[in-house]
């Protein structure tokens, strides 16, 4: 059986487990600061401080939030139905956290004559020709998808009704923007010819290669896809499902301790999936000035910085303005694009 | 190429354990206090009046199906995007011709007003 061609198999198992850890604890220290970016940024823009107690400059404050929570105690309501109440959280976080696997985040390296794609869903055979996920992009789609699971699960279960509401807000907002974010990125592949995110990001070496510069058609197109991302996430200014001033927490509400923070921690590594699949499909991938792999992180933290900034800028949707947006709006213009840019690509080859 | 999806397993298997794991240890560490109370689902601090697992508005399946229906037009797009520019202008026409098709639909709902959120 040819699994992973013709490099030894301890080669293949150390490069594999090496990338899924290091890939895995990064993820998991970005998502953990991103909170404390997040409130120092939001802090600074509202002229406050933010948090400064814990470690210097509040350094250490994820830290002791995540400490904190663990210590907390676990509540499971009495008319809740429990084996889906616990189920949700782990629901909405498995997929957050596996979804980065089939993103390249720099060039190949070479080590001892071996050629390593510095993606976890890849490999390289002996005369290093890569092999990645070809559908690449569609596994990205499908564990978007999934996420929506984890917080219908948790809106039912809780046998709340503003756990409820929230969770059918949720839904209907999450389904909505992903055909518009689906349709955008058809532009993308239009260009690349291809499903695999390797072929798609080699494609765009030098500033004027990234998609989102190619034509005007695919600037829109990355925009919306930026936008329609934010929503299916439920970042600011789409931050419905858990609207504090008429929701209580959404879909939440029911949920505390360590429950609680896997939400919590699930829509913050869904945005780092979002800013990077972005990076990865208009902005060039690992391309730029610097080495690989600080090429992509540099993008993909500016873009987290734009999330944050959004969400310190812009007051929240109404629900029928959100889903007009969604419908009225951002599809009809992604469908225009596509044959806009099946035209454009046409005439000017 | 299966080499390329062991990884993946690898990733779920880390992510499902991090995620039983916090929730395990969590609910051995953490205080218990319980009450009956407490245990009532939140309601602006009233008695809570009913279920809530009950029928909703009838919007959200609406949705939920033109969901379904504009998703498996995407679905169609993907092949044909993948194969644009070896399909040429004939490709163009012929999705052209979905498109206005689908376009056609589209404006039915609009006008029936299925996206109208009243």
């Amino acid at each position: 059986m040819d699994i992973f061609g013709d490099i030894p198999w301890y080669i293949y198992f150390a490069a594999m487990i090496l990338k899924v850890l290091v890939a895995f604890v990064f993820v998991l220290l970005t998502v953990a600061y991103a909170t404390y970016a997040e409130r120092k940024l939001i802090g600074f823009m509202q002229v406050r401080i933010g948090p400064n107690r814990t470690g210097p400059i509040g350094l250490l404050q994820p830290i002791a939030d995540g400490i904190k929570l663990f210590f907390k105690e676990e509540i499971i309501p009495a008319q809740a139905s429990k084996f889906a109440f616990v189920l949700a959280p782990l629901v909405a976080l498995v997929p957050a956290f596996i979804s980065f696997a089939v993103i390249p985040f720099g060039d190949s390296i070479q080590i001892a004559g071996y050629k390593f794609p510095l993606q976890i869903a890849a490999y390289a055979d002996k005369a290093g020709t890569v092999y990645d996920l070809n559908i690449g992009v569609l596994y990205i789609l499908a564990m978007a998808s999934l996420g929506v699971y984890g917080i219908v699960l948790a809106g039912w279960s809780s046998n709340s009704k503003y756990s409820l509401l929230g969770g059918l807000r949720a839904s209907a907002q999450m389904i909505s923007y992903e055909l518009a974010a689906g349709l955008a990125i058809v532009c993308v592949f239009m260009v690349s010819q291809s499903l695999s995110l390797q072929a798609i990001v080699a494609d765009q070496s030098g500033l004027f290669g990234w998609y989102i510069f190619r034509n005007p058609f695919l600037f829109v197109a990355g925009i919306i896809f930026f936008i329609c991302s934010l929503a299916e996430i439920n970042r600011t200014p789409f931050d419905l499902p858990e609207a504090e001033t008429e929701l209580v927490s959404g879909f939440c509400t029911e949920y505390s301790s360590m429950k609680y923070a896997m939400f919590f921690m699930a829509e913050y590594a869904n945005m780092v999936t979002v800013c990077a699949v972005m990076t990865t499909l208009f902005l060039g991938g690992w391309h730029g000035p610097l080495p690989s792999v600080l090429n992509f992180i540099a993008k993909v933290y500016v873009l987290m910085f734009v999330c944050m900034w959004i969400r310190a800028t812009y007051p929240r949707y109404r629900y029928d303005q959100l889903m007009k947006l969604g419908w009225k709006v951002f599809l009809p213009i992604t469908l225009f694009l596509i044959m806009g840019n099946a035209i454009w690509m046409t005439l000017f080859k | 190429m299966a080499g390329a999806y062991l990884p993946i397993i690898l990733l779920l298997a880390i992510a499902v354990c991090f995620g039983l794991g916090s929730l395990v240890f969590s609910s051995l560490i953490g205080q218990k206090k319980l009450s009956a109370v407490k245990l009532q689902p939140y309601e602006c601090g009233c008695e809570p009046v009913g279920s809530a697992q009950e029928r909703f508005s009838i919007k959200f399946y609406l949705i939920a199906m033109l969901f379904i229906l504009f998703d498996i037009e995407c679905v169609f797009l993907y092949p044909w995007a993948v194969l644009f520019k070896r399909l040429g202008v004939f490709g163009i026409m012929e999705m052209g011709a979905f498109m206005l098709i689908l376009f056609v639909g589209y404006i039915y709902i609009w006008k029936k007003g299925a996206l109208e959120w009243e």
